[in-house]
């Protein structure tokens, strides 16, 4: 009789039914339904659980590689599986490399990079944007665009950050359990005198850009150096004192919004050809070449704040 | 009406200062700016394609002061105008469909953040859509990439942190292999512009100079972009990142990141490399091959899952297989193939998500094959939903996969005798394959439910949620019974391409 019944269990007729009813389960793969199982044990353990969706522990997928790395079989595919990887890396590098041969020679005269576009860079860009240092007429005038994608690439990285690591006001330690008061004697000494300075300096760059190397991105990320100088010696609560999470995101958001604006009046005039009001100024002094200037000290602000927002996020979960 | 050619523009300014402006607000009114926003781009994108219809050839963008070799520019034709509006309907769809979970989902204080996440999204989209120039390409494409990580993680489960993990290495790899390949064409064109450096890559296949490192920028920029839109051998990354995330996630990314990334190659191998060009390296039979692979290993896994999440996510690198083979079939008529399936999917594979949210809700939140017998009568609109999705996927007449297996198919017709019944076959296996389990799961939705935890049948979906549900079905619909003018467009879009 058994027999027969194990017969049935087996047959293709029965394991088809039992496959269109879905009650062929695979243990391996059906990581959704286990852990929902688990939520469900712990939603009868605790009756005043309301929301569906609980959240699971974090070691979950740890306890899964575990799991895994028991299986004999899987350590002898890891090995191949790290031996393989090297061996990739190492073709593909050679690969690279050996391209690089026949690529045309850096800085030579007759490379197709020399042609009538970079000419014009460098011979028209001071008449035409008003800059002498021609890398920032390029990437704020002539590439403008380029550039106003690239300033928003920070602005979701800092989001994509506050996602992952920002705590709810309510959960934030306390000052003095989750966050050191401030670095040692030597430290802060040397901060007193360093932090005014590198503040000028990211300054200067910033200002300076349309005249020397520099500009928003190198003196906003001198000057997120400084915040977080600052903020390493002396503690956050003293940084807050000028820069809290208001201040801040009145910078960020306000710097970039005018930004757009700005910048969609210059390629909005630009693109249907209307004259701009702007003047470019007399090439060469500090008040000159047009929406540059403003653009670059506002560039600036957004990479210092972004800056400052990856320490703090990652050092206390919070602006 | 000259004032149309600036909606373009104005569609991704207005997706982009969305982003920094929501990011102060609440999450309601932040929500409420970023639906404003979408259906404003669906809007002005609808209107841009009539206008770029009448007009019947492509206009240039100049954004800034510069003409083209020396600033950048946007080119707008029929077929970057068509996906434009596609592109916002089925955002706003997945939006609207996933609200009620996405409220479950999000904590209240990150509310804002998914949705800077999803203006941001649309910005880059819409660029990648639009450029004509490769590295605002690639600036796009890192914003597209961070967006996408931030929607797999703003759940925040342990499974999302991994998911994303995976997500951003996979991910950024690709990117490098882009970038890589951007800066070698650059310095064998030395212009980064599409047109340009087109004219630079027949000048050098004529006089053969630098073909070889041509050759290892094609192969790269296509590795790059299959790695990110998950083409077989790299697709590791995709099911975890598809099945934990919040559901409109889960449906705007299979249906809208990876179609972005795609379409840049497709403008990559049209309008910069040339298809002449592209068919000489060989890169189309490799694109062939792995696409072939790819329908029919996904379906393979999709079979053995028991989660439906998990299912319609493995069925995401099978449909992403019938497009890369679309691509390597050689022919115009395998681009418009293509192109096409990217719509049909698109629609088909957010509606299955939206609905398999739906179906879940009303089995006790468990996306388990048992635990979802007889869902689809009790939660309807969902059930309703789930049934067209699968027909679609599986491609029965009148549905949209049927219309894109039928142009892949008579595009076979047209290319080589090899690549012409490895198709056909294939088509037909992965048809049967499809089958297998999505027809094993609508019995499975709809076989009556003995078990009285369930018994309940006095559940009713929210308006919202039966509107965006509706409107998924006509879309899918739509593209099966109407593709004709549709095809007819794309084909247009893709001879204005070169």
């Amino acid at each position: 009789m058994s027999r027969i019944r194990n017969n049935y269990e087996n047959s293709f007729r029965a394991r088809f039914l039992r496959y269109i009813m879905g009650e062929d389960e695979l243990p391996e793969k059906n990581y959704m339904s286990d852990f929902r199982k688990q939520i469900d044990i712990e939603k009868e353990e605790d009756e005043k659980a309301t929301e569906h969706y609980l959240v699971p522990p974090l070691e979950d997928p740890m306890s899964d590689a575990k799991r895994y790395a028991e299986m004999s079989g899987l350590r002898w595919f890891r090995r191949l599986y790290s031996v393989m990887a090297v061996l990739l890396c190492i073709a593909i590098s050679a690969l690279l490399i050996y391209n690089v041969t026949f690529m045309p020679r850096f800085g030579a005269s007759d490379s197709p990079m020399n042609n009538e576009v970079t000419e014009r860079y460098l011979e028209k860009a001071g008449e035409e944007t008003g800059t002498v240092n021609v890398v920032t007429g390029l990437i704020l005038q002539y590439r403008g665009f380029d550039t106003f994608g690239e300033t928003h690439v920070l602005f979701i990285a800092t989001i994509a950050v506050m996602i992952l690591l920002k705590i709810k006001k309510k959960d934030k330690p306390e000052e003095a359990a989750g966050e050191p008061v401030g670095g040692d004697v030597i430290l802060r000494t040397i901060a007193r005198v360093l932090v005014p300075m590198i503040f000028l300096f990211g300054f200067y760059v910033l200002v300076n850009g349309h005249l020397s190397p520099g500009g928003g991105f190198s003196g906003g990320a001198v000057i997120g150096a400084g915040l977080i100088l600052h903020s390493a010696a002396f503690g956050f609560s003293a940084t807050a004192r000028f820069f809290d999470e208001k201040i801040y995101d009145i910078i960020k958001v306000g710097s970039l919004v005018l930004y757009s604006m700005l910048i969609i009046y210059y390629l909005f005039t630009g693109a249907n050809d209307i004259d701009s009001v702007v003047p470019l100024g007399k090439l060469g002094n500090i008040i000159s070449s047009g929406l540059i200037l403003p653009i670059n000290i506002l560039v600036g602000a957004e990479v210092a704040c972004t800056m400052y927002a990856f320490y703090s996020l990652f050092r206390k979960g919070g602006i | 009406m000259d004032f149309f050619r600036n909606f373009p523009f104005i569609c991704i300014m207005l997706a982009i200062v969305s982003g920094p402006v929501s990011s102060v607000l609440s999450g309601k009114v932040a929500r409420f700016v970023s639906l404003t926003v979408v259906s404003v781009c669906g809007v002005l994108s609808s209107l841009t394609l009539w206008y770029v219809i009448e007009l019947d050839e492509p206009f240039i963008y100049k954004m800034g002061r510069f003409p083209a070799p020396f600033g950048n520019e946007i080119r707008v034709g029929i077929l970057e105008a068509l996906m434009a509006t596609f592109f916002c309907l089925i955002m706003l769809l997945s939006l609207t469909g996933g609200m009620k979970y996405l409220k479950k989902d999000v904590p209240e204080e990150k509310m804002n953040l998914f949705f800077i996440m999803i203006n941001l999204l649309l910005a880059s989209l819409l660029s990648l859509i639009y450029t004509n120039d490769m590295f605002t390409g690639y600036v796009f494409v890192e914003i597209n990439t961070i967006a996408a990580c931030g929607l797999i993680m703003i759940r925040g489960w342990g499974r999302n942190i991994l998911a994303a993990t995976k997500y951003m290495i996979m991910s950024l790899l690709g990117s490098g292999l882009v970038v890589i390949s951007i800066a070698i064409l650059y310095g064998i064109t030395g212009h980064l512009l599409m047109s340009n450096i087109h004219e630079s890559v027949l000048l050098i296949v004529e006089l053969k100079t630098y073909t070889e490192p041509l050759i290892v920028a094609v192969g790269l920029f296509s590795v790059g972009i299959a790695i990110k839109s998950a083409l077989f051998p790299f697709h590791a990354w995709l099911p975890d990142a598809y099945t934990y995330s919040t559901c409109s996630s889960s449906a705007i990314l299979s249906s809208l990141v990876s179609k972005g990334y795609i379409f840049f190659l497709m403008k990559f191998m049209c309008r910069v490399i040339g298809f002449d060009v592209m068919k000489k390296t060989g890169a189309d039979d490799v694109m062939f091959v792995f696409g072939i692979a790819a329908m029919l290993i996904g379906s393979i896994d999709a079979i053995q899952q028991t989660d439906m999440g998990r299912m319609i996510a493995y069925s995401s690198i099978a449909q992403i297989g019938y497009i890369y083979m679309g691509f390597g079939l050689g022919v115009e008529a395998g681009l418009v193939a293509s192109a096409f399936h990217i719509l049909a999917h698109a629609s088909a594979k957010s509606m299955l998500f939206v609905s398999a949210n739906g179906l879940a809700e009303v089995s006790g939140d468990s996306m388990n094959y048992r635990d979802l017998r007889g869902s689809g009568m009790r939660n309807r609109s969902a059930g309703a939903g789930f049934i067209v999705g699968s027909l679609s996927m599986v491609g029965i007449p009148l549905f949209a996969g049927f219309t894109s297996k039928v142009y892949f198919a008579s595009a076979a017709l047209e290319g080589i005798r090899a690549k012409e019944i490895i198709t056909l076959v294939a088509l037909a296996i992965s048809t049967i394959l499809n089958a297998m389990y999505f027809i094993r799961m609508t019995i499975s939705v709809y076989t009556p439910e003995m078990n009285e935890q369930y018994e309940d049948r006095s559940f009713r979906a929210g308006t919202l949620y039966r509107l965006s549900m509706a409107v998924f079905i006509l879309l899918v619909l739509t593209l099966g019974i109407l593709s004709n003018p549709i095809v007819d467009w794309i084909t247009r879009g893709l001879e204005q391409f070169s």
